[in-house]
């Protein structure tokens, strides 16, 4: 049997994983709520976001959490133009298409990244990736907790965003009713193109705190996207604090699963969440009724 | 059905079964058997997707339980490949079936059904990496015995006839499907399911039965698979690659028609294999251009390449009626 120290520890790991899948999935939840759609290139711009942090240490020698800082904005604008130039134009506006040139992107994004960098896993080591904070007597890796507390002030600051300022409000009216939003003067391909780029540049503080203790390669961002959904989809498609929550929650989950069932069998636990909670009560525990 | 239904398709299969008497290099019956394998499988994606409008990204499911069903039967249990064949389609549509019915029961359609299907497809890959009865990660070997009972044979034509006869097949299912009433039925669930409803379709019914043959069908293909390169394991049958294969297909060729999956096969795979030709050995070209292909067709081609002749036609056809015009004009 395992002691409560050990389960209590996975269970702290496990939330403070599940703290970089709330920020991956803040990102997506954000692009769902406004646009309406689920976007499936975000995995591969995560991977993107990854793939520059490594870059961004093994060529200039730069620290991960320092990327973070010129990253964001760089992803926003790679976010704003992949949906004003590309997603938007491309799909007509049709739910169906949306889902299928966002399939199409990443399909592209990953591939050209195999091309490039090939199929290795890269790793990067700083002077932190291994240190650790005691806790009375558990011991937490430090990174993670970075991570945990990295989340919860993005999860703020994007509802400050949202919720204080006139692009927020526009976001909001945008994400309400389209037709009433374009009717005030509201531009809706740019509000569109603003919650991608936001939602893109969530993934840029994501990368940046998985990158001291996680590892990186063209396809890794498919696994994160999985887990993503299910964040979404548990915490109800749009919600800022069911994405949280839900993350932290899905964190847990994936941790204890991994200890009792074995790292192999370990996921099945987040996608029988998942399909339950599809079958069951699709607009989320957060979720407002669609 | 008519003959003008019927003759198209015939005369297409016999000239695709008389091209191995033509082409005789391996490589080339290779790349032939795997189009047409996808191709297979793209047909039975196009069944729900197409004509029932429900896209899923998780048609692995289906295809992993063929490729698995015939290879442990065989392998374990000694069954008759042939007969594992018919049991691994039943087992699909089973699988299906019972996907179908927990799905749709409960209402889920357009994004939330695709998320459903991928992640049902999920829970079978990490279950078949995870479980002995499947050889977990090390995969399934199936036994090299050339005999037309293993569905093993000494030339690889012969393989690409039988791959070739459930491709047609489907082609008459189809296109029987467009014809009946339960076609009729699942293409008005398709474009609005109230109206089907209050029309009196049980649409629950229809798009059930929808799935489950196109589970059978996506099953077969995957069990094809298996007895042509006698290896699978979690990642081959039930990876993503493969549910985006069955998805892209149809999509590409025309969604909804009869000859759009296998067109959209031959193509993305001809170009595939064509940017491989050009490009060398960079690894992912081939999806580089699948994906680039799939946002083109959506955003320039929104019925696929059979969609994009149809309109080339029309417009051509109102270029004649015009000029007909004008002539008759200018004779006056």
């Amino acid at each position: 049997m395992y002691s409560p120290q050990i389960i209590l520890e996975a269970a702290l790991n496990g939330l403070m994983t599940g703290a970089v899948y709330a920020l991956i999935a803040l990102g997506l939840t954000l692009i769902y709520g406004v646009l309406h759609i689920i976007n499936f290139a975000h995995g591969a711009l995560l991977t993107c976001a990854m793939f520059a942090v490594w870059i961004a240490w093994a060529w200039l020698g730069l620290d991960p959490y320092l990327v973070i800082v010129p990253l964001v904005p760089l992803m926003f604008v790679l976010g704003y133009g992949l949906q004003r130039f590309v997603i938007g134009p491309a799909s007509h506006g049709d739910d169906g298409n949306i889902l299928l040139v966002t399939l199409g992107l990443s399909i592209v994004l990953e591939n050209v990244l195999l091309a490039v960098f090939q199929s290795d896993t890269r790793t990067l080591d700083t002077d932190y990736s291994f240190q650790v904070v005691a806790l009375g007597p558990l011991l937490l890796s430090f990174p993670r907790v970075i991570g945990l507390a990295v989340a919860v002030v993005v999860t703020g600051l994007l509802w400050l965003v949202l919720n204080r300022t006139d692009t927020g409000k526009a976001i909001r009216a945008v994400a309400k009713e389209k037709l009433g939003a374009n009717l005030v003067g509201i531009d809706v391909p740019h509000v569109y193109a603003i919650t991608f780029g936001l939602g893109c540049a969530c993934l840029a503080v994501a990368a940046g705190l998985l990158m001291p203790t996680f590892y990186v390669n063209p396809r890794i961002g498919s696994a994160f996207v999985l887990v993503a959904f299910t964040v979404v989809v548990l915490g109800g498609m749009g919600s800022l604090p069911g994405a949280l929550l839900g993350g932290l929650f899905i964190g847990v989950v994936e941790s204890l699963c991994g200890l009792f069932l074995g790292d192999s069998l370990g996921q099945i636990g987040i996608f029988l969440i998942f399909i339950a909670v599809l079958l069951v009560r699709p607009t989320g525990l957060f979720g407002a009724k669609a | 059905m008519t003959a003008r239904d019927l003759i198209p398709i015939a005369v297409l299969a016999v000239l695709a079964a008389l091209l191995p008497l033509v082409v005789t290099s391996s490589p080339v019956m290779n790349f032939l058997v795997f189009t047409l394998i996808v191709a297979l499988g793209a047909q039975g994606w196009n069944i729900l997707g197409g004509f029932g409008g429900q896209f899923s990204f998780g048609h692995a499911a289906f295809f992993g339980t063929g490729a698995y069903v015939t290879a442990i039967l065989q392998m374990r249990y000694g069954v008759n490949a042939w007969a594992g064949l018919l049991l691994a389609a039943a087992a699909g549509a089973a699988v299906a079936w019972a996907i179908g019915f927990l799905s749709f029961r409960s209402g889920l359609r357009g994004s939330y059904f695709a998320l459903v299907t991928l992640a049902f497809a999920e829970v079978f890959r990490i279950l078949a990496n995870a479980t002995p009865v499947t050889g977990g990660a090390a995969g399934l070997l199936i036994k090299l015995e050339v005999h037309p009972a293993n569905l093993q044979f000494a030339d690889r034509a012969v393989f690409y006839w039988l791959v070739l006869a459930f491709v047609t097949g489907v082609l008459l299912l189809t296109r029987w499907i467009q014809r009946s009433r339960f076609g009729a039925q699942l293409v008005a669930v398709r474009e609005n399911e109230d109206a089907a409803k209050a029309l009196g379709v049980d649409s629950l019914k229809v798009k059930l039965r929808a799935i489950a043959l196109s589970g059978a069908v996506t099953a077969l293909s995957g069990c094809l698979y298996a007895q042509y390169f006698l290896y699978i394991d979690a990642h081959i049958a039930y990876g993503s690659w493969i549910s985006v294969e069955l998805l892209l297909a149809p999509i590409i060729g025309g969604v909804g028609t009869v000859f759009g999956p296998v067109v959209g096969a031959l193509t993305l795979h001809g170009l595939g294999e064509l940017a491989k030709q050009f490009a060398g050995r960079i690894p992912g070209i081939d999806l580089i251009v699948f994906g680039s292909v799939l946002v083109l067709a959506v955003a320039f081609a929104r019925g696929g390449i059979l969609g994009l002749l149809e309109r080339l036609r029309d417009r051509g056809r109102g270029l004649v009626a015009r000029g007909a015009k004008e002539v008759s004009h200018a004779g006056r």
